[in-house]
């Protein structure tokens, strides 16, 4: 039987299965080098127009890799991301106002107490899935907003809700001492993000990654395993809430005055269009989704542009993507990149190959 | 050895299995039948994704059907599925460490263990390969390693050989046929292939509309009057 030789082939590759090799010290070269220009190079080159937006761009970055993790990781569609992301913002913006912790502090606790409100919410639902799960989330966003609407965000005030109804003298939510010019806040927002970023590659790359794979593409096959799968959906939503929480903490931080008419329900919806068409299954792609997202719209106002074009837009690249690239626009373009490459280098090859006559033939 | 005694399930109103009372003893054990007749929903009770409507299962002497389905894995029932489930997503050796990780088994012998259950089915591909590039045949064997990585009590094969050539179920049946061995597991083999059930299986039982029609030595029961009639046809 062939037992013994397949072991012995297997156990002979298994001892470099782990070192990484040298595509990958590339990419992390190349994405360390990314990063630091967008660090360095951005609040230089940039208005600050485009500054606030990058901003932006780094906050919903963290809300789309959330929803990715949920959608691409787990196969759990939300459409609450949006009142998520509110509960974060008042919950930061609370403690802000009422306490002088630092704020990284304030980030930990904003995203800890969000995790706890989006477990509690979200359990209910985990016993159901796609259109279901979708139409409950979306219902509980809407009850949030209704709520949030209600309550108003705070603004300094006294009390629990830490609301001044008279509108007067309102101070702005404070930033972090060491960033409080829009090019420093804008450093922080990506420093934030790319910490959350590694929070996901963190569990992606392990355990709670692998027990999600399974989840994801048969749960009957991911229970004969031995995963607890309702634990690892709930561990799921508790992630994507956490970052979603830390997320709006830096929104507050970044918009300085938070009011509820900025987090409608229907925004949930756009979001998940626009993760979708970034790519579930990148972190790169929630990068994608959040420019879709928020450069886009910027660009398109400073062009004079009406932004409402993009819902057209972004229901055309959903379309698009569900039915020729499931893997969204990062795995896309970079493959149609290289096509073109290719397909530049043949015809530069021929035209060449013509305008070169062949050795053997000169004569 | 598992005990099973009044088995009943019941989806709406047909009845699945009907009262079905048999003992796997030891060994690789063949359940036959002919589609619809209740295989793979008895794996199903087994494994926890099928609540019975009445009847008993003892694995080992442990009541089987008071443990949660995800703890039976961990307890050592392992399977595979008609449909092969290995996950597109992860590498071979993922695929395998991610059972051995879910079990009671640490992590210091992982590595060794997820390489002697893909070293022991004979899988000749890279542990670092990816699913969607292996062959229907190199997917099998991924999902029978995940079935007796670690120390499986059970491990339930719902038709490991479907669509495989003939070369590729000859080498299955020298897998299955080692898995008590090599384990210490008892194995149950659901197939629709006769000489497949005949290489690997000691002890055979045959169902037919939920109900068990026969069990005992394989080549007794194949040649059962009652079973040729249901099941096997006359030539």
């Amino acid at each position: 039987m062939g037992a013994d030789l397949g072991l012995r082939s297997t156990a002979g590759r298994q001892t470099s299965r782990r070192r990484p090799g040298r595509p990958q010290l590339i990419r992390a070269a190349v994405i360390t080098v990314l990063l630091l220009f967008v660090l360095f190079g951005f609040p230089q080159l940039l208005s600050l127009y485009y500054i606030d937006t990058m901003t932006q761009v780094a906050v919903y970055s963290m809300v789309t890799l959330a929803l990715g993790v949920l959608v691409g990781r787990v196969g759990l569609v939300s459409l609450g991301q949006v009142a998520v992301l509110a509960i974060g913002a008042w919950v930061a913006a609370r403690l802000l106002f009422a306490t002088a912790q630092p704020y990284p502090v304030i980030l930990l606790e904003a995203g800890l107490i969000t995790m706890v409100a989006g477990m509690v919410t979200g359990l209910p639902a985990l016993r159901l899935r796609g259109l279901y799960l979708a139409l409950i989330t979306l219902m509980l966003a809407g009850a949030i907003t209704v709520v949030l609407a209600t309550v108003n965000f705070p603004n300094g005030g006294h009390g629990f809700l830490g609301y001044n109804g008279s509108l007067v003298h309102i101070p702005p939510i404070r930033r972090p001492s060491v960033a409080g010019s829009d090019p420093a806040y804008f450093r922080y927002a990506v420093i934030v993000a790319i910490l959350m970023f590694l929070l996901v590659l963190a569990h992606t790359k392990t355990k709670p990654g692998r027990a999600w794979a399974a989840i994801r593409q048969s749960e009957p096959a991911a229970l004969a395993a031995g995963i607890n799968t309702t634990l690892y959906k709930l561990w799921a939503l508790a992630l994507a809430s956490f970052i979603t929480g830390v997320a709006g903490g830096v929104l507050a931080g970044a918009v300085h005055y938070l009011y509820s008419i900025g987090f409608p329900t229907q925004d949930s919806i756009t979001l998940l269009a626009v993760t979708l068409m970034g790519g579930v299954y990148s972190m790169w792609g929630a990068v994608v989704a959040a420019l879709l997202y928020q450069f886009l719209p910027a660009l398109l106002n400073n062009w004079g542009v009406s932004a409402d074009w993009l819902t057209i837009l972004f229901g055309l690249g959903v379309l698009q993507v569900l039915t020729t690239a499931p893997a969204g626009l990062a795995d896309q373009v970079p493959k149609d990149l290289a096509r073109l490459a290719r397909l530049l280098s043949r015809l530069l090859s021929r035209l060449l190959g013509r305008r070169t006559p062949a050795p053997g033939k000169t004569t | 050895m598992i005990e099973v005694e009044g088995l009943t399930v019941r989806y709406g109103g047909v009845t699945s299995l009907d009262d079905m009372s048999l003992t796997f003893e030891q060994g690789t054990c063949g359940l036959i039948g002919p589609n619809g007749a209740g295989k793979t929903t008895f794996f199903n009770v087994l494994s926890g994704f099928v609540r019975p409507a009445a009847g008993t299962v003892r694995a080992f002497g442990v009541d089987l059907l008071s443990m949660a389905h995800f703890r039976r894995a961990r307890w050592g029932v392992r399977r595979t599925f008609q449909t092969e489930q290995a996950i597109e997503e992860l590498s071979v050796f993922d695929n395998v460490a991610m059972v051995h990780e879910h079990s009671k088994l640490g992590a210091a012998t992982r590595k060794g263990d997820v390489l002697d259950a893909i070293g022991f089915v004979g899988l000749d591909a890279d542990p670092d390969a990816r699913i969607r590039t292996l062959t229907a045949g190199q997917r099998r064997l991924v999902e029978v390693a995940r079935a007796v990585v670690g120390r499986p009590r059970l491990v339930l094969l719902d038709e490991p050989a479907a669509g495989l050539p003939d070369e590729e179920t000859s080498h299955l049946a020298d897998v299955i046929r080692g898995i008590p061995e090599h384990t210490g597991a008892l194995t149950i083999l659901v197939d629709h292939d006769m000489s497949l059930v005949s290489a690997c299986c000691t002890t055979t039982a045959v169902l037919d509309f939920g109900k068990l029609i026969a069990s005992g030595p394989t080549a007794a029961v194949l040649r059962d009057d009652d079973v040729i009639r249901a099941y096997l046809g006359v030539a």
